[in-house]
C-alpha cells in the first residue's frame, strides 16, 4: 500500500550512497568525471545536435555518447527506440548498480528529475506530423518514447524494479527535489532502497529558448563574476542507488557519502527570475540545515547553483551571505556548470554527485572561469584545484517557477 | 498513523467551470456532445470536447502572473481555487503551510508547440515571452504566486495514476507535518499535436480537457467527513498484457485493504468510480478487474472522454461528490493509465465523533 504506509519507523532513519553514476561533457563514469571537476576543465564547445547557425549562441556542453550501452541493459530492439536522454539515464544508472552491488529482481522506487524528458523525439514528432503529405510512419514509437514515464521504465526494466516511479519536473531543481525526495521516503522508512537522479539531454527547443531569453553566455559561462553574461546549457545524468544505513550495513556494502539534509521552498516573485534577495534559496537552505540538524558553521563546502546570469548569482549570493552570517568570509563556494554547462533537470543530481566526489577526495572543485568576483559575494569563491578537507558539503539548485532545492552530503569515514 | 481528510475539491471540465457542472452531468448521465476539430493535411476531423468559456470572467486572471498563461494554467488555478475555498486567505497570511502536488502528462503542449514551430522556422525570432510558459511546472508556480506561499511545491509527471501517488505523498507531507495542508491538481490542455498523437493509440476515443484538484489536511472540514483510507501500490505496466494484471492487482489490494474477503461481494453501500470510457478495447484491462463488481458505479470518463491526469482527477472528484451528498459510506476510485501504472484508492465517510479536534 502506498497509504497508509504498512513500513511506519519511529525514528528518521540514516540515508547513505551507495552507489553513483555519472556522464557529462567530460565524459561517461566517475572517474574522468572526477579529474574534469578537480582540474576545473571546461568542455564547452560548438553545437553539433542541431543547427545553430541562426541562434545568438551557439555552444554548449554536448556529450560524446559512447556508440554503444552496456550489453544487456535493454533488448536490443527496445535500445534501438530509445532517445539520447533514455541513454544519458541508462548509462549513468548502470555506473551506480554496479557500484551498489544491487541485485537485479529487487523492487524499489525510482525518482527522477528532467525538465525535457526526450524532447528531441517530440520535436521529431511534431517535424513529421506537420510535413506533407502527413505519413505516420514512426510516429507511435516516438510519442511511446518521448514521455519521461517511458525512460523511468526502460530503467526499471533494466534493472527489474516493478517499484513505483515518480517523475519531478520542478525545472532545473528537479535533480535535486528527486534525491531529496528520494531521501525522504528512505528517512521516513517507505522504503530501504530508491533509485533517484536526474538526466536532461540538449534539444533545440530548450536551446532556442534560453537563447530566446538571453540567458546564454555569448562569451564564457562565469558564474559569481562582476561581469558574467549568462549560462551555457550541458547535458547529462547522474544517478545514485540510496539505501538506509541498516540496509547497506546488512548487505556489508561499501557506503560512498550520507545524504543529511534536504529542504525544498517555492519562490512566488517572478516566473524566471529569483528573488533579488535569494528569499526562497535561503528558505530551501534553512530547511536543508534544520532537516540536517546543522548550524551554518559546519558547512565545509557550497556548490552553489551559479548559473553564471546576472539575476541568479547576485540573488544566491545575497542569500548565501544572509545563510552563512559571519561564517561566509570562510566558507569556500564554486559553480561546477563554468564546466559542464547547466543541465538543467539533471544539474541537481550531477553536483549532489560532484560533492560526492569532493567529500570523498577532499577537493574542491574551481570555477575555472572567474575573472573579477561579484562584490555581492561574501564568500570566497574556488577558483584554483584545491585540496581541503570536507566533512560536510551543500549543494543549491533553483529552478524556473521559483522551485528551489537545497541537498546537504556529509563524508562517509 | 495520521488520518487524513479531503476539505475540498475542484474541476474544471468540458461540463463547465466548477464542481456542480460535473455533478449535473453525471446526474443526466449523458455523454456531452463533441465537436470536430480540423486542420490542413489532416485525413479526418478528430472529435473533442473542450472546456467551455466560464460564465464570468474568473478574477484569478487579473492576476499579473495569469494573463499570459496557456489554458492548462488557468484550468489547474480555477480547479484549485475551488478546492481551497476559504482557506485561502490563510495561505496567504502564513497560518497555513501549504504544499502543491500539481499533476500532468501532456502539460503545456499548446505554447510548446507554438515555441518550437518558431525556434524550427527560425530561432533568431523565437518569442521570449512563450518560452516560460513551455515548462511543465509553470502552472504550479502560477498557483503558487497567487496564494503567495512559499511551502513545497513538486510538478508530477506521469499518467493518470500519477494523481492519485500525489494523494499518497500529499499523505506523507502531512503526516510527517511538512505541511498543513496540501493541494494536488492534476489538469491537461487540448491541443491537435496531442490529439493526433492519442488517435495513433485510440481511434475511436474522444480527447478532452480541464483539471481536477483535490485539498487534503489532517482534519476534516465538517460534516460529512470524508476520509482518504487506502492507496494501493503503483502497479507498472509497459505491455498490454501487464497493463490487465496491474489493473486487477490494484482491484485485488484495494479489496484486501478494505477488509473485502470476497471479489465479488455486492456492496450497496461502496461507490466504484471506474476510468471506463464505453470503448471496448481501451477498457478492456479495467473493465475485466472489476467485473464483478455488483455496487453502484459511476464512469465520469464515459461522459467527459479522456483527458490523462485531468481524468482521474475528475474521477476523484465526482466520486467524493457523491460520497458528500448521496448514501454511500466508501467509495472506491480506479485509475488504469495508458502507458505507466493502475492505482487505486478509498474514501470513506468517517464519523465526526471519531476525529480529535486540532489545528487543520
Amino acid at each position: 500500500m502506498l497509504f497508509p504506509s504498512p513500513h511506519e519507523g519511529n525514528s528518521p532513519a540514516r540515508i547513505v550512497i551507495t552507489g553513483a553514476g555519472i556522464i557529462s561533457a567530460f565524459g561517461q563514469g566517475w572517474k574522468v568525471n572526477a579529474a574534469g571537476f578537480r582540474s576545473g576543465r571546461v568542455a564547452i564547445r560548438p553545437v553539433t545536435l542541431f543547427d545553430v547557425s541562426r541562434q545568438r549562441v551557439k555552444v554548449a556542453a554536448e556529450v560524446d555518447l559512447p556508440a554503444t550501452v552496456p550489453p544487456g541493459l535493454l533488448p536490443s530492439r527496445e535500445m534501438a527506440r530509445t532517445e539520447r536522454a533514455a541513454r544519458l539515464l541508462l548509462l549513468a544508472a548502470h555506473e551506480a548498480w554496479e557500484q551498489s552491488g544491487w541485485q537485479t529482481g529487487a523492487s524499489f522506487p525510482i525518482v527522477l528529475g528532467t525538465t525535457s524528458a526526450g524532447m528531441s523525439l517530440g520535436e521529431a514528432m511534431y517535424r513529421q506530423a506537420v510535413a506533407p503529405p502527413g505519413s505516420r510512419r514512426g510516429q507511435p514509437t516516438r510519442v511511446r518514447h518521448y514521455q519521461a514515464q517511458r525512460q523511468a521504465w526502460e530503467l526499471a526494466g533494466a534493472f527489474g524494479s516493478s517499484g513505483p516511479i515518480t517523475i519531478i519536473a520542478n525545472a532545473c531543481a528537479s535533480g535535486a527535489n528527486a534525491i531529496g525526495h528520494a531521501w525522504d521516503l528512505l528517512r521516513h522508512h517507505r522504503a530501504e532502497r530508491v533509485l533517484a537522479g536526474g538526466y536532461e539531454a540538449l534539444s533545440q527547443l530548450v536551446f532556442s529558448g534560453f537563447d530566446s531569453l538571453q540567458a546564454l553566455s555569448p562569451t564564457q559561462c562565469r558564474p559569481f563574476d562582476k561581469d558574467r553574461d549568462g549560462l551555457a546549457l550541458g547535458e547529462g545524468a547522474a544517478v545514485m542507488t540510496l539505501e538506509t544505513l541498516a540496509s547497506a550495513r546488512r548487505r556489508g556494502a561499501e557506503i560512498l557519502g550520507e545524504i543529511v539534509g534536504y529542504g525544498a521552498a517555492t519562490d512566488a516573485h517572478h516566473l524566471t527570475q529569483p528573488h533579488p534577495e535569494g528569499t526562497a534559496a535561503l528558505a530551501a537552505m534553512n530547511a536543508a540545515c534544520e532537516s540536517a540538524r546543522l548550524s551554518p558553521d559546519r558547512i565545509d563546502y557550497i556548490n552553489a547553483h551559479g548559473t553564471g546570469t546576472p539575476l541568479n548569482d547576485s540573488a544566491e549570493a545575497a542569500a548565501i551571505s544572509r545563510w552563512a552570517g559571519s561564517r561566509a568570509a570562510n566558507l569556500p563556494v564554486s559553480s561546477t556548470k563554468s564546466g559542464v554547462g547547466h543541465l538543467l533537470g539533471a544539474a541537481g543530481a550531477v553536483e549532489a554527485v560532484v560533492c560526492l566526489m569532493a567529500l570523498r577526495e577532499q577537493w574542491l572543485p574551481p570555477t575555472s572561469t572567474l575573472r573579477q568576483p561579484e562584490p555581492l559575494c561574501s564568500f570566497p569563491i574556488v577558483r584554483e584545484p584545491t585540496d581541503a578537507r570536507l566533512e560536510y558539503a551543500l549543494s543549491n539548485s533553483f529552478g524556473f517557477g521559483g522551485a528551489n532545492a537545497t541537498l546537504i552530503l556529509r563524508r562517509w569515514s | 498513523m495520521s488520518r487524513i481528510f479531503v476539505r475540498g475539491v475542484g474541476a474544471v471540465s468540458p461540463a463547465g467551470w466548477g464542481v456542480p457542472a460535473l455533478r449535473e452531468l453525471l446526474a443526466k448521465n449523458q455523454p456531452l456532445p463533441s465537436v470536430e476539430q480540423t486542420r490542413p493535411d489532416w485525413p479526418r476531423p478528430i472529435r473533442v470536447r473542450s472546456v467551455p468559456a466560464p460564465p464570468a470572467r474568473p478574477g484569478f486572471l487579473s492576476h499579473n502572473r495569469l494573463r499570459r498563461t496557456s489554458p492548462i494554467a488557468q484550468y489547474a488555478v480555477g480547479a484549485a481555487l475551488e478546492a481551497l475555498g476559504g482557506d485561502a486567505p490563510r495561505v496567504a497570511s502564513g497560518a497555513l503551510r501549504l504544499g502543491i502536488l500539481y499533476c500532468v502528462m501532456s502539460g503545456c503542449v499548446n505554447y510548446s508547440r507554438r515555441f518550437y514551430r518558431e525556434a524550427w522556422q527560425d530561432p533568431a525570432t523565437a518569442s521570449p515571452l512563450v518560452f516560460p510558459e513551455t515548462v511543465f511546472n509553470a502552472p504550479a508556480s502560477h498557483l503558487a504566486a497567487l496564494l503567495g506561499t512559499t511551502g513545497i511545491n513538486y510538478t508530477l509527471v506521469g499518467d493518470a495514476g500519477t494523481f492519485v501517488q500525489a494523494m499518497a505523498l500529499a499523505a506523507d507531507w502531512l503526516g510527517t507535518r511538512r505541511v498543513d495542508g496540501c493541494l494536488i491538481v492534476g489538469a491537461e490542455e487540448l491541443d491537435w499535436l496531442v490529439r493526433e498523437a492519442f488517435c495513433l493509440f485510440d481511434r475511436d476515443g474522444i480527447l478532452s480537457e480541464g483539471a481536477g484538484a483535490m485539498y487534503l489536511g489532517s482534519q476534516p472540514a465538517g460534516p460529512p467527513a470524508l476520509e482518504l483510507t487506502a492507496i494501493t501500490e503503483s502497479y507498472l505496466f509497459a505491455t498490454s498484457a501487464a497493463r490487465a494484471e496491474a489493473a486487477l492487482r490494484a482491484r485485488l489490494e484495494l479489496h484486501d485493504a478494505t477488509d473485502r474477503p470476497r471479489a465479488d461481494l455486492p456492496e450497496p453501500e461502496v461507490l466504484l468510480c471506474d476510468g471506463l470510457q464505453g470503448l471496448r478495447r481501451i477498457d478492456a484491462d479495467e473493465y475485466v478487474a472489476w467485473q464483478h463488481w455488483s455496487g453502484p458505479r459511476i464512469s465520469p470518463k464515459r461522459l467527459l472522454g479522456e483527458a490523462f491526469v485531468a481524468a482521474a482527477a475528475w474521477q476523484c472528484v465526482a466520486a467524493l461528490d457523491e460520497l458528500a451528498r448521496n448514501g454511500y459510506q466508501a467509495a472506491n476510485v480506479s485509475v488504469v493509465g495508458c502507458n505507466q501504472q493502475a492505482i487505486a484508492a478509498r474514501f470513506t465517510k468517517s464519523n465526526l465523533d471519531s476525529v480529535a479536534a486540532g489545528p487543520t
